[in-house]
């Protein structure tokens, strides 16, 4: 056993958090927030540059060739700082699909652009039915000559509007399982029938919809097999929601120095608050909270990054770290008093984000349906 | 290039994967149901005298003991994966508890060389029971505050006062215990840490029935009880330093997830061969809720558990890290009793001895002995304490 960091782990994460607290202070997420793109090109550019994009790509595809545990740190990272911008859906719902699934000819043409930034990736998969699994895919894909004619709606897909390629996930056959049937589309996005609109949400984290109206994609930008793609959207989504705990747990850590920090200056009745014992239980609350989601991510991550069963971790780590970004938020408002209501405080930035992000690839009660069905309910 | 020695990796090493088929194997034949069944029927310590002395002679007992006190100089990462089974086993430890990772690694820290070569071998052979004198009537969380006296009188102490929540008081042959030398000084530095032999004049210890009327701990009453002045452990008046060792036993609380993971696999059992209103209880979405959530927490706690061992393993000290593992791992008992009564619904209160009872009655005892874990060894509020003002730096007042 080894539940340590290599060094170069530990440098990762350091030169993540000195670029992040540098090049994305919270004045320019808050910025980013109310900008249309949602996005600084020029930031892009910068992680581009320390090989951000294409850290777990192959060198064959100009990419670091590093592992999956040394993106969950720079998540864990990107979390903690609120990092805006289609990161997460470029390098985890786009490349990593890509580069399990894709053709010589596919990896070469999509993830060299990936890896410098040049292209923005994401995946479109959910729909209006908000549901993670084959079942709710409705979108038809049609064989037409030398190729696919895609009409449906997709529904909080990640950074559509300035995507350049999606993965879109769509119905190409009826079959005895919902998972039979279900092809992978390279899509440019720019392809005529296709409409994209931000929809606003809470995190403002430019989600959209994505309405195709019969649009044609070539046979050659299939992704994997014809018919049996949905194993690939699974182990995408394994993965990415590993991810998103990592960036849970960073932002829960965030929201918890914060608040360590508040209650220590804060003075009423003569003395810090942080010398109450209901303060001081609330801070141990909250930091059991973020250090036990933390051990298990790590269990997580390590599994799925070895290509280890790893539902029955991943579907833990989930449930657990929903319940526990949303506590430590909810508690570092409640220790922040009134002004951590406010729009102007960070502490809301995360309240925010931990509500969001607590939804996202599975909400607690289905984490909690994956495990069940795991220990033998 | 990658570090790849140094990757991290949740995995035991295939010995240790050894080492626990030995202990399973072993344990799956010793803690049978039955051995579980007379155990309810019976003293504790007195039926678990040979199992204690079984495990003493495969070299379990002290197993992570340094060799030359008669230890077997394991790894902690091996001694881990002994207290998981242990504790998935349910195997009784209240009798060698004591001494195997109190009494024994502080005497190795802090005793004479005669005071180990006399004290260290009976333990390590699981001969010897011990109980703690720590707490007093008035004298709980406040520990420090204790009044029990130790007055010097020629070779000897004498010591005098109660002490209360001692376990195995009136079984053991042997009393580790705080006394105070000098009523003078400043709370803390009037304290002297005595070994006292349970069969000197002038003690009385008996049981104190706890709500499943199992007699486990117990109160004693010293009455000028003669102690030689050779049985201090450290300086005098330094006894609570003593106390406070931070001692290299394995701390990581792994037993609590262990024996949860156990009820667990016994309740899903239960849930799936019971019906309830035309179903499975296990198809009910109320059931299947609950126990996941249970699933959820025993592998949370079970983590954290790990990483307490894997810090101890590298020679560091964990302090407000094993207060995290033995809080939320008592509380999650707590809860897990909850939830396992809510399952068994009418039939949760009925005890052990009725042929109605079910999982022999070990939900409802359990839920009522989870009480005490979240109490002794430091309140849970006491835990939070330590995490707040050592882990987190928060002002005391």
């Amino acid at each position: 056993m080894n539940l340590d960091f290599t060094e170069e782990q530990e440098m990762l994460r350091t030169t993540a958090r000195d670029f992040l607290a540098k090049e994305c202070p919270k004045a320019l997420v808050r910025e980013l927030e109310e900008d249309e793109k949602g996005y600084s090109t020029e930031l892009w550019r910068k992680m581009a540059e320390l090989g951000w994009m294409g850290l777990v790509l192959p060198e064959e595809y100009d990419g670091m060739g590093m592992e999956f545990m040394d993106l969950i740190i720079l998540f864990e990272e990107i979390g903690r700082n609120i990092l805006p911008g289609p990161f997460f859906s470029t390098v985890v719902l786009g490349g990593l699909p890509i580069l399990a699934a894709g053709t010589k000819e596919q990896k070469e043409e999509f993830l060299p652009k990936a890896a410098s930034g040049e292209i923005i990736l994401t995946l479109a998969l959910t729909e209006p039915s908000a549901r993670y699994d084959a079942a709710g895919v409705a979108t038809t894909a049609v064989a037409q000559d030398d190729s696919f004619v895609l009409n449906g709606t997709k529904l909080f897909v990640d950074n559509a509007h300035i995507a350049d390629y999606m993965i879109c996930v769509a119905r190409t056959k009826e079959g005895a399982s919902p998972e039979e049937g279900i092809t992978l589309f390279l899509v440019d996005a720019k392809s005529p029938g296709i409409k994209c609109e931000v929809v606003p949400t809470i995190a403002l984290d430019k989600l959209c919809e994505v309405v195709l109206e019969n649009v044609i994609v070539p046979k050659k930008n299939v992704l994997g097999e014809l018919d049996r793609g949905w194993p690939i959207v699974a182990r995408t989504l394994e993965q990415a929601t590993v991810a998103k705990c990592a960036e849970m747990i960073g932002g829960a850590q965030a929201a918890l120095d914060m608040t360590v920090n508040y209650v220590k200056e804060r003075v009423q009745y003569g003395r810090p608050i942080g010398s109450f014992q209901v303060i001081q239980h609330y801070c141990a609350d909250m930091w059991i909270n973020v250090d036990t989601g933390r051990s298990i991510l790590y269990e997580a991550a390590w599994k799925a990054g070895e290509g280890l069963p790893a539902a029955t971790e991943v579907a833990v780590a989930k449930g657990w770290i929903n319940e526990a970004y949303k506590f430590v938020t909810e508690r570092g408002v409640q220790c922040h008093g009134a002004i951590g209501t406010t729009r102007d405080h960070d502490i809301g930035l995360y309240y925010r984000r931990a509500k969001a992000a607590e939804l996202a690839f599975g909400d607690t009660d289905s984490q909690r349906e994956v495990i069940a069905q795991q220990i033998g309910l | 290039m990658e570090m790849n020695l140094f990757r991290m990796d949740f995995s035991f090493s295939p010995e240790e994967k050894n080492f626990r088929v030995q202990v399973r194997t072993f344990l799956d034949r010793e803690v049978s149901d039955e051995f579980l069944s007379d155990l309810e029927e019976q003293d504790e310590v007195d039926f678990s005298r040979e199992f204690t002395k079984e495990l003493a002679r495969k070299g379990w007992l002290a197993m992570a003991w340094p060799k030359e006190y008669g230890g077997g100089g394991a790894t902690m990462m091996e001694q881990l994966v002994f207290n998981e089974e242990m504790g998935y086993h349910h195997a009784p430890t209240g009798g060698h508890r004591q001494g195997i990772s109190l009494i024994g690694p502080c005497l190795i820290v802090h005793g004479t060389e005669e005071q180990k070569r006399k004290y260290l071998p009976p333990i390590t052979a699981g001969e010897v029971v011990w109980c703690q004198g720590f707490s007093e009537p008035n004298a709980g969380s406040d520990l420090a505050s204790l009044q029990c006296q130790a007055v010097e009188d020629g070779d000897d102490y004498a010591i005098t006062g109660q002490k209360v929540w001692t376990t195995n008081a009136h079984r053991a042959d042997w009393c580790h215990l705080l006394a105070r030398t000098d009523p003078e000084a400043p709370k803390h530095r009037g304290i002297s840490y005595f070994l006292v032999d349970m069969k000197s004049p002038g003690i009385t210890a008996r049981p104190l029935l706890n709500m499943l009327a199992s007699r486990d701990f117990g109160e004693a009453f010293f009455d000028e009880v003669r102690v030689p002045k050779e049985n201090i452990l450290g300086e005098k008046n330094r006894g609570w330093y003593v106390s406070q060792t931070t001692l290299n036993f394995e701390r990581s609380g792994i037993a609590w997830p262990a024996s949860a993971k156990r009820d667990l696999e016994l309740l899903i059992e239960y849930a799936k061969e019971t019906k309830r209103n035309g179903q499975s209880l296990a198809q009910d979405p109320i059931v299947r809720h609950k126990l996941t959530e249970m699933a959820v927490e025993i592998e949370v706690a079970r983590m954290i558990s790990y990483r307490v061992a894997w810090m101890q393993s590298k020679g560091q000290i964990p302090v407000y890290e094993a207060s995290m593992s033995e809080l939320f791992g008592s509380e999650l008992l707590k809860r897990l009793g909850d939830v396992g009564m809510q399952i068994l619904g009418l039939y949760g209160p009925l005890e052990h001895g009725s042929r109605w009872a079910p999982l022999r009655g070990r939900v409802v005892r359990d839920c009522q002995f989870s009480l005490g874990l979240t109490i002794a060894r430091g309140t849970s509020e006491i835990q939070k304490n330590i995490i707040a003002w050592r882990g987190l730096e928060l002002p005391r007042v």
